[in-house]
């Protein structure tokens, strides 16, 4: 029943076919490798995975869910080393659940030099993430601050009635937002 | 399994001077292009990079014997001069722990499994002349050394607060990144982009050869289980090395170009460094214990004299731990902040990978049931390694639950674990191996006396070094630092002795080796009797340069 060995020249044929197709599959999984920076991100922002806020359009339309409330708590932290001077006007809140609130925070630039920062965000517990809608937030843009001006910073958020029916959150009581402003340096870009 | 027609094992005898013609020293060793000389280079390789993770581990055990500091401080002054600081004898603590770890797992374990038994044995089971690409098989030998000698280069400039890349195996950021400043972890970095184009090009290499090289007969469902271990490892390394080289290649650019992948101040995010490193990291893994379950399926079979308790259960049973080996990856990093579903998902995604292996422990044993065994040297390496991978793939299952991980992770307790089953499985099945086909790749015997002596010094010091570590990571003793509180003395001390133990065996080891080599018995084509009946026995020990010139035939 042995099959006849095949001649030499199909072999080195197939053996490079072969070569070529597996060459394939790694240069994907490398192309993989990269593609999961965007990817990574946008199923973050999708799923709401690890605390990942959502956000809305400004004319949103969304119905109270009267008698529910949620604490908020504010967290703001600044970069070692960045001379701001930045925390929550404050620290905590208690919002009706659907009702769109307003958060100020307050940052002053303390050095003499303008000084531009850019805040990242994130919500903890972390299964609340994904209900968690900015409607405006400095944290969507950079901030300059001249030397010693000091500004008021307003988000502008509503936590998604849907909460109320998911069995994960059945515990959640407060919602902690934690921001952490950096400097914006020369030559590092958003990637 | 295979039955095979024996009956061209004459025709090498008489062409044998043909097929015997080796060429000359350089060019034999340093332009080889023979499986069977690069495996025995990569065997060689393994065994001095072996040596220096397994004394960079007995430095270690040494500073950890007792609690308090010890040499650490000695070392850094004899490494970076008399005015070392404390910060620079802790930064060379990591240094340590990182080198042990990649030199182990990219150095020694890899090199020896599917470089070394993996060139040798799989174009010979298969009835092949040789791999399919020789010369990208000397290639592929050849880019560990230039990483090799990175790794270990890395290890004199500065890596931040002393010398060295002290950022752990797993190179996390930000500390990989902004807390590494200096050449050390660049060159470190560089050491795993070459490892992991070796081992892709290795990889392709195995799985054109598996596919297309095979003897007449020889179909997939007939190969030897190494055979079927090292084609499930190849598409492993295929699929997952490229991901680690893209992780790694963006800590480069975060570390020199300014991006900011990982760097949550430019919009990155540190935990992708993690996500990215563990879809690697984990079939990293199986990469390394696969072909062990290939080494111990021949042994088992072969000193049971029974063909392997369900072939085809064993085979598909490796492609099911492979392929559940890609989608189990975050369980490396229950404590990063995970909800409740996705902690679900990955605890029950891993507990369903004891599924695969139990098929393989229970078949294991069903061969060697009602088997006309002999305790050779290489069948109680083989049990040795059922045993202890059995123990630790049992912690496995205990650190797979994410509530029970929040308490044990970065404890010894997953120290324990993974050194019961990469230092007592993988290393047991290397030996197992080593063991097994040593006739075979020397043509002399080994010392079955010394090895036995090895095994039992070997098997009671590694139990005594690392079954200890469990208590103390139940009592929640932290990995990675050289001090301790007091109370973690005792367990540690006993570590330490069991690491001695451990040394010890290697020195009967090494003797046996070098008697061996020197004056071992001549070893026959099949020393091992009627149940060797893979091809690799059908060749005179050691085989000829070139076999199988006529291909031969499976039926």
């Amino acid at each position: 029943m042995a099959t006849l060995p095949p001649s030499p020249f199909d072999r080195d044929r197939r053996n490079r076919r072969t070569l070529v197709l597996m060459a394939v599959v790694g240069l994907s999984m490398l192309a993989l490798g990269f593609a999961s920076v965007p990817l990574y991100r946008i199923f973050c922002e999708r799923t709401g995975f690890g605390g990942t806020t959502s956000r809305a359009a400004v004319d949103v339309q969304v119905r109270a869910a009267a008698g529910h409330t949620m604490s908020i708590r504010f967290d703001s932290n600044v970069q070692p080393g960045m001379p701001w001077q930045f925390y929550p006007e404050h620290r905590t809140d208690t919002v009706t659940i659907g009702r769109k609130d307003m958060a100020i925070f307050i940052a002053k630039n303390l050095s003499d030099r303008p000084v531009t920062g850019t805040a990242s965000f994130n919500v903890t517990p972390t299964q609340a993430g994904g209900y968690f809608t900015k409607i405006q937030c400095f944290c969507f843009t950079q901030q300059t601050l001249q030397p010693g001006e000091e500004v008021r910073m307003p988000v502008l958020y509503y936590v998604d009635p849907k909460i109320l029916d998911d069995p994960d959150n059945r515990d959640t009581q407060q919602i902690t937002l934690s921001y952490t402003f950096y400097p914006v340096e020369q030559g590092k870009k958003a990637s | 399994m295979t039955t095979i027609t024996a009956d061209h094992h004459g025709d090498h005898a008489h062409d044998h001077h043909d097929a015997d013609h080796k060429p000359a020293f350089f060019q034999r060793w340093f332009m080889s292009t023979n499986h069977k000389d690069i495996g025995t280079l990569y065997l060689i390789f393994a065994i001095v990079a072996g040596i220096i993770g397994g004394a960079i581990s007995g430095l270690m055990r040494a500073e950890l014997a007792h609690p308090g500091i010890q040499y650490l401080h000695l070392w850094a002054q004899t490494m970076e001069g008399p005015s070392a600081t404390m910060d620079q004898a802790y930064h060379l603590w990591n240094v340590l722990i990182t080198a042990h770890g990649l030199i182990m797992v990219f150095f020694m374990v890899m090199p020896a499994m599917i470089g070394g038994f993996g060139n040798w044995f799989v174009p010979i089971m298969i009835g092949a002349p040789d791999m399919a690409f020789p010369r990208m098989n000397n290639v592929s030998f050849w880019l560990l050394i230039p990483a090799f000698a990175l790794l270990l280069g890395s290890t004199f400039v500065p890596g931040g607060t002393g010398n060295g890349a002290g950022t752990g195996w797993t190179v996390y950021a930000p500390l990989s990144t902004s807390g590494s400043a200096g050449p050390a972890v660049d060159m470190a970095i560089l050491s795993l982009h070459i490892a992991g184009a070796s081992s892709i090009l290795g990889a392709i290499n195995f799985i054109t050869t598996i596919l297309n090289m095979r003897a007449p007969g020889m179909t997939l469902h007939k190969m030897p289980l190494f055979v079927w271990s090292v084609l499930v490892t190849a598409f492993l390394l295929l699929l997952a090395l490229p991901v680690l080289a893209a992780a790694i290649t963006m800590l480069l650019t975060d570390r020199n170009f300014g991006t900011t992948f990982y760097d949550a101040a430019g919009g990155g995010d540190p935990e992708l460094y993690q996500h990215l490193f563990w879809f690697f990291g984990h079939p990293e893994v199986y990469i390394m214990i696969l072909p062990g379950f290939g080494i111990v399926s021949q042994i088992v079979s072969t000193f049971s004299r029974k063909p392997v308790f369900g072939y085809l259960g064993m085979a598909y049973a490796m492609v099911a731990i492979g392929v559940v080996g890609f989608v189990v990856w975050a369980h490396h990093m229950f404590t990063t902040g995970m909800s409740v579903n996705v902690k679900m998902y990955f605890t029950a995604a891993t507990m369903v990978i004891a599924v695969p292996t139990g098929i393989k422990i229970f078949s294991w044993i069903a061969t060697i049931w009602g088997g006309s065994i002999s305790y050779k040297t290489p069948m109680v390496w083989a049990l040795g390694f059922i045993f202890l991978f059995t123990v630790g793939g049992v912690t496995g299952v205990v650190l797979a639950n994410g509530g029970v991980d929040d308490v044990l992770h970065d404890t010894y307790y997953v120290v324990a674990h993974f050194h019961y089953v990469l230092s007592l499985g993988a290393v047991f099945g290397l030996f197992a191996g080593f063991y097994y086909w040593f006739p075979k790749m020397s043509g002399r015997m080994y010392n079955e006396f010394l090895g036995h002596l090895h095994f039992w010094v070997f098997f009671a010091g590694v139990n005594l070094l690392f079954f200890p570590m469990h208590f103390l990571g139940l009592s929640g003793m932290p990995r990675r630092y050289p001090d301790y509180p007091a109370a973690f003395e005792k367990w540690n001390s006993v570590a330490t002795n069991g690491y001695m133990i451990m040394a010890a065996g290697m020195v009967i080891f090494f003797i046996n080796l070098i008697w061996s080599l020197a004056a071992g018995k001549k070893a026959e084509g099949n020393p091992w009797g009627e149940g060797a009946t893979t091809l690799e026995w059908t060749l005179p020990s050691p085989p000829p340069f070139h076999q199988f010139e006529t291909l031969p035939v499976v039926d």
